[in-house]
């Protein structure tokens, strides 16, 4: 609770709080107005109300957006379950990319099963995990796309820390790399 | 309750290690989920039905003591006979007292978590009376010797070859070889047909009890339970408190929900209502029939936080969407309530040291929440529990300093940029070359079964104030 009373007094007199990965976002704007109470429960909810993952940021407020790049890429998008389920994510992401031109964007099987990484939890469980990832990179394979991406980084270390193991040919990128088109630093779990 | 989950790491292994029915769950995984959306999609408004069904349970709930004590009266008034038990073993001495009274030999049982849960089978045959588990699924685990694995589907854990064998291996079939599904479920329905016929008391569970009737409702896709209820001469309804609701109206609301979340469909094949003894203008029933409620900490539970759990229908749909469950299957909880429901209820019903493990197996990821026709916060209450655990001492040490000591170091900023930074550019460092580590001391639990994705040399902060030193020169 001293976590969270120190955040919301941090962010809270800036205009709008950007957050790049949904499970951040969704404890601030989902979580901490149920977390706290009284005065502080009023400044959590000020705040929820001004915080937005990046993709609903860029998407709903940023918006026009320069325009954007080229990148001649196959891409599929990895839907974070906090993202998806707590802050309600899906088509920002995905009309993003869509401006990214010449990109080709393939949808997973099954974008809405979680990708086992769950916090502690991939840790304290690490077989149910693995498993839950392997189960994610193969529908990700299936699709014949390139590059992974997503709006939460615990997702993407977990899925790129697996895939790197198991030797699978998949790039892992942030979406803000790709709309930023900056495919020159490396990407998650590849060498300088 | 019967609970093993200390050794739910190791069961779960044991389940992914078997690859059939690694893939058999996995397709529960995508078949369920998306025949209960096809009917939810069909039906409309159904967000709307589950805020109604919610509202109804926790007014249900609420008034509690109210309609418990309306249930009893209309019960009685209807000629059942009403028992309460405070916990498992007094459900258990009820219902072997009502059997010897009637001097039965033979049970015949409808599917019942309830009895599952108090281990009402192994206290009557340890008394000498036989039970015929009804519902097909029990039936094929009762002749296994094994237990559920799945709170609607006892048996989804055997293959069809399995379920032929014992077949084959107990019952007297001759030539037959019971090539299909459709000549198990014959063989199956022949045998039980002799033991409805031949059985002393029927025992069966409830989906809900009306309190403006005294009626209990069960649904079934068999017809098992109706035989077990109405063909011999003594019927048992076995099952807890908190199944109240006020009117046949809710209960209503509660069979629209059930159905299509459980299976897709948009009802079950059979759901009866269960009124009392045989009146006399009646050409058939039972004789003389017990509710027998029980309790179980369900009382304390409802005074606790966690009191939104005995919302729950029982419908199985947040087992059929969980991807840990799905993962490491329904033994591997140990428990009579697997997958998200029974991770919340078990605690509760046994303790927060013997069932420490379940509130973990949750990636937080929600699906259950969403699906669940009760509107349970499912992964909140989990959170909650493993708070709980946290302040009670109960999780493991390294993980509550970990956590704690985390919560001081980011309440430190100067603090935390020196070792964040510290920590990016050793990993950095120590990873740069493949762009990730395989081994990492305190971090096993990751490097098991992946590598670590070691950070870019420099963190966001660092890069942000070099490039806003650099724009302002």
């Amino acid at each position: 609770m001293p976590v969270a009373k120190q955040v919301v007094a941090a962010f809270e007199s800036a205009d709008y709080v950007v957050v790049p990965s949904g499970s951040c976002a969704g404890m601030i704007s989902h979580h901490y107005p149920k977390l706290l109470k009284g005065e502080w429960q009023q400044r959590a909810i000020a705040l929820a109300a001004k915080t937005f993952e990046l993709t609903t940021f860029l998407a709903e407020i940023a918006a026009p957006l320069p325009a954007a790049k080229q990148l001649d890429r196959s891409i599929t998008y990895h839907d974070s379950c906090a993202g998806l389920r707590e802050l309600g994510i899906k088509q920002q992401p995905r009309q993003l990319l869509e401006q990214i031109r010449q990109a080709d964007i393939r949808e997973l099987e099954k974008p809405e099963v979680c990708c086992g990484f769950g916090g502690t939890f991939c840790a304290k469980m690490p077989a149910i995990s693995a498993k839950m990832a392997s189960d994610k990179l193969t529908d990700a394979t299936t699709t014949g796309a390139d590059i992974v991406t997503g709006g939460d980084l615990g997702c993407l270390l977990s899925l790129a820390g697996k895939a790197r193991r198991d030797g699978l040919p998949l790039e892992f990128r942030h979406i803000a790399e790709l709309l930023a088109g900056d495919l020159d630093t490396p990407a998650i779990g590849e060498p300088e | 309750m019967r609970l093993d989950s200390t050794n739910f790491l190791n069961q779960a292994d044991s389940a992914l290690a078997d690859a059939r029915r690694t893939l058999a769950r996995d397709k529960l995984g995508v078949h369920s989920p998306s025949k209960r959306s096809a009917a939810v999609n069909d039906f409309g408004d159904f967000e709307s039905l589950r805020q109604h069904v919610h509202a109804v349970r926790q007014h249900s709930l609420d008034n509690l003591d109210h309609y418990l004590a309306h249930f009893e009266e209309e019960a009685l008034a209807n000629g059942n006979s009403v028992h309460f038990a405070r916990d498992g073993e007094e459900m258990n001495n009820i219902v072997l007292d009502i059997c010897r009274n009637t001097n039965a030999r033979k049970i015949a049982k409808g599917k019942s978590m309830v009895s599952e849960e108090t281990a009402l089978n192994e206290h009557l045959q340890s008394a000498g009376l036989e039970v015929i588990e009804t519902d097909l699924g029990e039936y094929i685990i009762q002749l296994a010797g094994e237990k559920p694995s799945h709170i609607t589907g006892p048996a989804l854990h055997k293959p069809e070859d399995e379920i032929r064998e014992l077949f084959l291996d107990r019952h007297a079939l001759g030539e037959r070889e019971l090539d299909t599904p459709s000549e198990l479920v014959s063989e199956a329905r022949a045998v039980l047909r002799e033991h409805f016929l031949s059985a002393d008391v029927g025992i069966i569970g409830s989906n809900a009890l009306v309190a403006e009737n005294g009626y209990s409702m069960l649904v079934t896709n068999e017809g098992n339970g109706d035989l077990c209820a109405n063909l011999p001469k003594v019927l048992v309804i076995c099952t807890t408190i908190e199944r109240i609701l006020p009117t046949a109206r809710d209960a209503m609301a509660v069979l629209r929900l059930l159905a299509r979340s459980t299976t897709g469909q948009s009802i079950s094949c059979y759901s009866s209502f269960y009124s009392g003894p045989a009146r006399e203008e009646d050409i058939d029933g039972p004789l003389e029939t017990h509710i027998v409620l029980l309790d179980n900490r369900r009382s304390e539970v409802l005074a606790s936080d966690y009191q939104e759990i005995l919302q729950c229908i029982r419908c199985g749909a947040c087992l059929n969407h969980c991807p840990v469950y799905i993962s490491a299957g329904g033994h591997a909880y140990g428990s009579v309530y697997p997958g998200p429901m029974g991770s919340v209820l078990t605690p509760l019903l046994t303790s927060l040291e013997e069932a420490s493990i379940l509130p973990d197996a949750c990636t937080s990821c929600g699906r259950c929440e969403e699906v669940c026709p009760a509107n349970i916060g499912l992964p909140d209450l989990l959170r909650d529990l493993r708070h709980e655990e946290n302040k009670a001492k109960v999780s493991a040490p390294r993980w509550r300093l970990g956590i704690r000591w985390h919560a001081w170091l980011t309440r430190q900023p100067r603090l935390y940029h020196f070792f964040t930074n510290l920590v990016v550019s050793l990993l950095n460092r120590l990873g740069r070359k493949n762009g990730y580590l395989s081994r990492l001391p305190f971090a096993r639990g990751w490097t098991t079964e992946r590598e670590l994705p070691v950070p870019q040399k420099s963190t966001f902060m660092q890069q942000y104030k070099t490039m806003t030193a650099r724009n302002n020169d």
